[in-house]
C-alpha cells in the first residue's frame, strides 16, 4: 500500500514513495533523508518535530505522510540560505537557546512561522507560540531571548 | 598565557551543525542492510515467564528475525554485569538483557523482534505470544519493607537490598545539648529524565574484523563497552562504543541497559547492522527514573536557631534491580548536613525493591532530595522558634573562615568529605537582596489588591562537584596546524567542545575556529568514564589544560632549539612559536608538526619524542563543592490553586567560569527540571504497580508559559583543588529549586492562614494541594 508522493520540500519539487501508515515526520527522516526533523514522544505533545506545511507550522508526527501530496513543506534545512543562518538561527546561537540541539528545529520552525506572521511579537505571544515545543535542557529563557531579538530587529527595520 | 577566551562567553561551536538539521543523533546514523528491533516487554510488574512463543511473529512479512534470551546460548548468558559493586550489596540484582523465567516490572523487556522497518517490527512484536503467570507486586517502598510484603523477586527473602548508614559526632549529646527538638516526616520525589531525544542503539558486527560497533545515546559510552566486553568475554579492543550527538542525558542515560546488550548480541547473531530507537512509551517504562525517598528526621536545635544535630532514617526506592548499585542512596548519605556545621547526625536510609522500573540519578541525583529536607526543617526551625527563615541559616551555616571545613561524614570514597571553598553568608544575603526581600511585604500587599497570593521562598545549598578519579584527554597538532582533543567525556548538550577548546586555545594560543574536539568515542580515546555529577570541567577541563601545556613546552622546545634561542624567550601566538618581541621569527605549529611526524631515517631534533601531542589525567586532589542560594516569588490563585513562579533568583559559586554564558544555561535548565520537581512531575503507579503517566498529557513537564526568566549571579572563588579553580554546574541550578519553590508557597500560605498555615512536606505540591490547604485542609 505504497504511493507516490510529489511535494515541495525547501522549495525544491520531489517525489517519493510512502506507505499509507507512515507519518510524515519518518518521510522526511527516513524516505526523503532530512534528519533535521527530530521526533520527541510521537503523540504530538512535545512539538519536536515540527515543520510548516504551506506555512502553518505543524507536527509532523501527527499527520500521515501522503496528507502532504502536493504540500509546500519547509524543514529546518531550509531556514539558511546559502550557507547563512537565518536572523533567528543567528539568534539561536548567540543567546544560548540550545543545549543538546534536539528540541531545535521544532523551536526554530515554531518561531519562524510565528515571526512571519507577527513581525515583532513580544514576550508573551512568543512564549505562547512555543507553549506546544517541550525543551528539557535550556529553560526556554534563551529561546525567548532569541525570537525576542528577531523581533525587535523587525521592528527597528520597519519603523 | 593571556585569557582571550576562558570566562568569555564564546558563541558555542557546536551550534552551527545543530542550528541547520545537520546533527548527528542515533536515530540520524542509517547503513546499508540495517535492519530495525521492537521489545516485546512485560505488560504485568511481577509474573512468571512461562513460556514464549516466537513463531507468529517470525512468520509475518518483514520480519527477519526473533529472540529471546535462550536463543543467544553461546554467545553470552546470566544477567548483565553491575555497574558500581558496593559492599553492602551482597547478591547483585540486575536483570538480563532479555528476561529469563521471572519478570519484575511493567516494561522489562523480554523478547526482540528484528524486521525490515521498525513499523513492521512493532507490528510483529504485538503477535509474540507470552504466557505469564501474575505474581503479587510491590509498588510503594514503605509497603516493601513491611514484614507481610510480597517478595519483588522470588526467592529473595527481603525487599532490603542494603541500609546504609552515616554517623558523626556524639548524636545523644548534641541532642542533651538542645533547647528544642522536633519530628517531621518527608517523601520527596521526583519523576524520569525525560531528555527530548529518547534512548537509541545502533550495532553492527563486522565478522572479518572481527569487530562489534554500537552507537549510543548514553552519557558513558566507555562504561558501556566495558560491561558489554565483560559479559561477551571479549577483549574490548574488539569492542567500539561511540555516543554521537545525544539529545539530553540528565542520568538516566548514564546507566548501562538491556537494550544495548541485546541489539549487540543480535548484530553478532545475524551479522546485521541493528537499530532500536525508544518510543516515549517505552521511555516511560523502561528508561531508569528516579521516584520516592521518604524521610523521618529529627533535629535538635538551639533557642537561637542554631542547628546542632539531626538523626533518623529514610527508605529508598530502587526500583526492581540496582543496576547502578546503591550509588543513588549512597549519595543521598553524603548530602548531610548540607551548608550547616553541625556537631552530630546519625541517619540510617534503607535500600527497598519494588516491582517498578529501576532507579538511577536523575539531574543532581538524591541531592535535590536531602537539600529539600534540609531547607524544609530549617525553615520548620525558623516557624518554631519565629525567627526568620535567613536568621537561622545564618546562624547554621559553615563559615568561610572554616574552610576548608570537615563535615565530620565520608564520602562514597571513604575520604572524610571536606568543603573547599567559599561564603555561604555572602551568597544568602546577595540573593536576599537580588530578590528585594525587603520590601516583599509591599510586594505581597499589592499582590492581594489583584486577588493574589504572593509567596517570597528562599533555599541554599552545597554541592560535590567534580568527583575523580579522572577524565583524560589528548591535544594533537594535525600537519595542517590544526589542534584536535580528544577526551572520553561524552557530552549531551552541555557545550563541552566548546568549554575544552576555550582552556586549549588560551594555552597555545589557537584560534577556536583550528580547534575540533572528539568525545565520548572508545575509538577516538583509550579510557573514560562517565558524565554524571558535574564533573567534567573539573576533569576533563583540567586534563585539557595539563595536556596543552605539555603540549606547549614540547613546541617551545623543539622552536628554541631549531631557532637556537632559549625557550623563556619564545611565546606562541597564531599558531606559532615566535621570538618575544621579533614577529617575524617564527615557526608555525603546522611545521613543528611535519617534523614531529618524522621522515625515515632522520633523527628528530634533540632527540625528542615524536608527535606534537600531550596527553593527560588530570587526578583530582579532592571534591570541589559549588553552592549558592536562591530566591523566588510565586503567585497563587486562590479560587483554582494555580501557583505560578514569577520570579526566581540564584547566587551561585562555582568558582572560575570557562563560559559564563554556558555555566548560566546549565543553571537555567536546571532550575526549570527542579521547578517541574516541586510542581509538576509525577510519576504515578497503581497499586499493582501499573503504569498511570506514560504520555506527556498524564505526566507534566514544565512549558514555556509558567516558567519565569531566572535571574542569575555569581560569587567566583576559584578552587584551591585544580588548576583552573573550576567547580561543577550542571546540577547546580535543580538542588534547591523544588525547596526554594515549596518554601514560597508556605510563605504565602502564611501570609494567608497565619499559624494555621500548613508546614508543606512533600513535593511536587498540586494546585489541589493548595486549595485544600487554603481551606484549611491537609492537602
Ligand atoms: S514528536 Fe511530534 S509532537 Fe512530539
Ligand atoms: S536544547 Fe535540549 S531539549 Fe531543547
Amino acid at each position: 500500500m505504497t504511493a507516490m508522493l510529489t511535494l515541495t520540500v525547501n522549495g525544491r519539487d520531489m517525489s517519493a514513495a510512502a506507505p499509507a501508515n507512515m507519518h510524515l515526520g519518518d518521510f522526511l527522516r527516513h524516505v526523503l533523508g532530512l534528519t533535521g526533523t527530530h521526533m520527541g514522544c510521537e503523540h504530538g505533545v512535545c512539538g519536536s518535530c515540527t515543520v510548516i506545511v504551506d506555512g502553518q507550522p505543524v507536527r509532523a508526527c501527527l499527520m500521515l505522510a501522503r496528507q502532504a501530496q502536493g504540500a509546500r513543506i519547509e524543514t529546518v534545512e531550509g531556514l539558511a540560505q546559502d550557507g547563512r543562518l537565518s536572523p533567528l538561527q543567528a539568534a539561536f546561537r548567540d543567546h544560548h537557546a540550545l543545549q543538546c540541539g534536539f528540541c531545535t528545529p521544532g523551536m526554530l520552525m515554531t518561531l519562524t512561522a510565528l515571526l512571519r506572521d507577527v513581525p515583532n511579537p513580544g514576550e508573551s505571544e512568543i512564549r505562547a507560540a512555543i507553549s506546544g515545543n517541550i525543551c528539557r535542557c535550556t529553560g526556554y529563557q534563551g529561546i525567548v531571548e532569541a525570537a525576542l531579538a528577531v523581533a525587535t530587529r523587525n521592528e527597528a527595520s520597519t519603523s | 598565557m593571556s585569557a582571550r577566551y576562558f570566562g568569555a562567553s564564546v558563541a558555542r561551536s557546536e551550534d552551527a551543525r545543530l542550528l541547520i538539521g545537520q546533527g548527528r543523533y542515533v536515530d540520524d546514523i542509517d547503513m546499508p542492510g540495517m535492519l530495525h528491533v521492537a521489545f516485546v516487554r512485560s505488560p504485568m510488574a511481577h509474573a512468571r515467564l512461562k513460556a514464549v512463543d516466537l513463531a507468529p511473529a517470525r512468520a509475518m512479512p518483514g520480519v527477519v528475525a526473533a529472540y529471546t534470551m535462550e536463543d543467544f546460548a553461546g554467545l553470552a548468558e546470566g544477567p548483565m554485569p553491575p555497574m558500581a559493586p558496593h559492599p553492602l550489596i551482597k547478591q547483585p540484582l540486575t536483570c538480563h538483557p532479555l528476561a529469563r523465567h521471572e519478570l519484575c516490572y511493567v516494561g522489562e523487556a523480554i523478547a526482540m523482534v528484528v524486521a525490515q522497518d521498525r513499523a513492521l517490527a512493532e507490528t510483529a512484536a504485538l503477535a509474540v505470544m507470552v504466557d505469564l503467570e501474575e505474581l503479587p507486586a510491590v509498588a510503594d517502598a514503605r509497603a516493601a519493607l513491611q514484614p507481610d510484603a510480597a517478595p519483588v523477586h522470588l526467592g529473595r527473602d527481603s525487599n532490603l537490598l542494603a541500609s546504609l548508614h552515616t554517623q558523626f559526632g556524639d548524636i545523644d549529646a548534641a541532642f542533651e545539648a538542645a533547647d528544642h527538638r522536633l519530628t517531621e516526616t518527608f517523601a520527596t520525589h521526583r519523576g524520569g529524565c525525560h531528555a527530548m531525544e529518547c534512548r537509541g542503539v545502533v550495532a553492527s558486527y563486522d565478522q572479518r574484523e572481527d569487530h562489534l560497533s554500537i552507537y549510543t545515546s548514553s552519557q558513558a559510552p566507555f562504561m558501556v563497552r566495558r560491561q558489554l566486553a565483560n559479559y561477551l568475554s571479549r577483549d574490548e579492543q574488539t569492542i567500539r562504543v561511540a555516543a554521537p550527538d545525544v539529545g539530553g542525558g540528565f542520568g538516566p542515560k548514564a546507566n548501562v541497559y538491556p537494550e544495548e546488550f541485546a541489539l549487540a548480541l543480535g548484530a553478532l547473531k545475524l551479522g546485521r547492522p541493528l537499530k532500536w530507537i525508544e518510543d516515549r512509551q517505552e521511555h516511560f517504562v523502561a528508561t531508569n527514573q528516579q521516584r520516592d525517598q521518604f524521610w523521618t528526621l529529627e533535629v535538635a536545635f538551639t533557642a537561637s536557631g542554631r542547628i546542632l544535630g539531626l538523626k533518623g532514617h529514610g527508605i529508598h526506592d530502587s526500583g526492581a534491580y540496582a543496576p547502578y548499585g546503591v550509588i543513588l542512596p549512597a549519595n543521598a548519605l553524603v548530602c548531610f548536613p548540607g551548608p550547616y556545621a553541625m556537631q552530630a547526625i546519625d541517619i540510617r536510609l534503607d535500600v527497598a525493591l519494588t516491582n517498578l522500573v529501576p532507579t538511577s540519578p536523575v539531574r543532581g541525583a538524591s541531592r535535590p532530595n536531602v537539600a529539600f529536607i534540609l531547607e524544609r526543617i530549617v525553615d520548620k526551625v525558623a516557624r518554631h522558634l519565629g525567627h526568620s527563615r535567613e536568621a537561622v541559616r545564618a546562624a547554621s551555616f559553615v563559615r568561610a573562615a572554616q574552610m576548608p571545613y570537615f563535615t565530620g561524614g565520608v564520602a562514597r570514597d571513604g575520604s572524610r568529605v571536606s568543603y573547599d571553598s567559599g561564603d555561604y553568608q555572602v551568597a544568602l544575603d546577595m540573593v536576599l537582596e537580588k530578590i528585594g526581600a525587603a520590601d516583599f511585604t509591599t510586594r505581597q500587599r499589592d499582590a492581594l489588591k489583584r486577588g493574589k497570593l504572593l509567596g517570597l521562598g528562599l533555599a541554599a545549598c552545597v554541592e560535590d562537584t567534580g568527583i575523580g578519579p579522572f577524565e583524560g584527554a589528548s591535544l594533537r597538532v594535525t600537519p595542517r596546524g590544526k589542534l584536535v582533543i580528544a577526551t572520553g567525556a561524552a557530552a549531551q548538550g552541555q557545550g563541552h567542545a566548546t568549554m575544552l577548546a576555550q582552556i586549549a586555545a588560551d594555552v597555545l594560543s589557537i584560534d577556536m575556529a583550528d580547534i575540533t574536539v572528539e568525545a565520548g568515542d572508545t575509538g577516538r580515546f583509550p579510557l573514560g568514564l562517565s558524565t554524571v555529577g558535574s564533573r567534567i570541567a573539573v576533569t576533563a577541563g583540567n586534563s585539557v589544560h595539563v595536556a596543552a601545556q605539555k603540549l606547549r613546552s614540547k613546541a617551545l622546545h623543539f622552536a628554541s632549539l631549531k631557532l637556537e634561542v632559549g625557550a623563556d624567550d619564545l611565546e606562541l601566538s597564531e599558531g606559532a612559536v615566535q621570538v618575544k618581541g621579533v614577529p617575524g621569527l617564527k615557526i608555525p605549529l603546522a611545521d613543528i608538526a611535519r617534523a614531529l611526524a618524522g621522515t625515515t631515517g632522520v633523527p628528530l631534533p634533540g632527540g625528542m619524542e615524536p608527535d606534537l601531542a600531550a596527553t593527560a589525567y588530570f587526578e583530582s586532589s579532592g571534591v570541589t563543592f559549588a553552592y549558592g542560594s536562591n530566591a523566588c516569588e510565586v503567585e497563587i490563585d486562590t479560587e483554582t490553586g494555580d501557583t505560578r513562579v514569577t520570579r526566581y533568583v540564584v547566587v551561585h559559586d562555582c568558582g572560575r567560569m570557562i563560559n559564563p554564558m554556558i555555566v548560566d544555561g546549565q543553571i537555567r535548565g536546571g532550575v526549570i527540571h527542579g521547578i517541574g520537581n516541586a510542581l509538576f512531575e509525577r510519576m504515578l503507579h497503581d497499586e499493582q504497580g501499573q503504569p498511570l503517566t506514560t504520555t506527556y498529557g498524564e505526566y507534566l513537564l514544565p512549558m514555556a508559559c509558567e516558567m519565569p526568566n531566572i535571574e542569575i549571579h555569581h560569587i567566583e572563588t576559584p578552587s584551591p583543588r585544580n588548576p583552573l579553580g573550576v567547580k561543577g554546574a550542571g546540577e547546580a541550578g535543580t538542588i534547591p529549586a523544588a525547596p526554594c519553590v515549596i518554601s514560597a508557597i508556605e510563605n504565602a500560605l502564611e501570609f494567608q492562614l497565619g499559624k494555621a498555615a500548613p508546614f508543606i512536606t512533600h513535593h511536587p505540591v498540586s494546585p489541589l494541594d493548595v486549595v485544600e490547604w487554603l481551606d484549611g485542609g491537609q492537602g
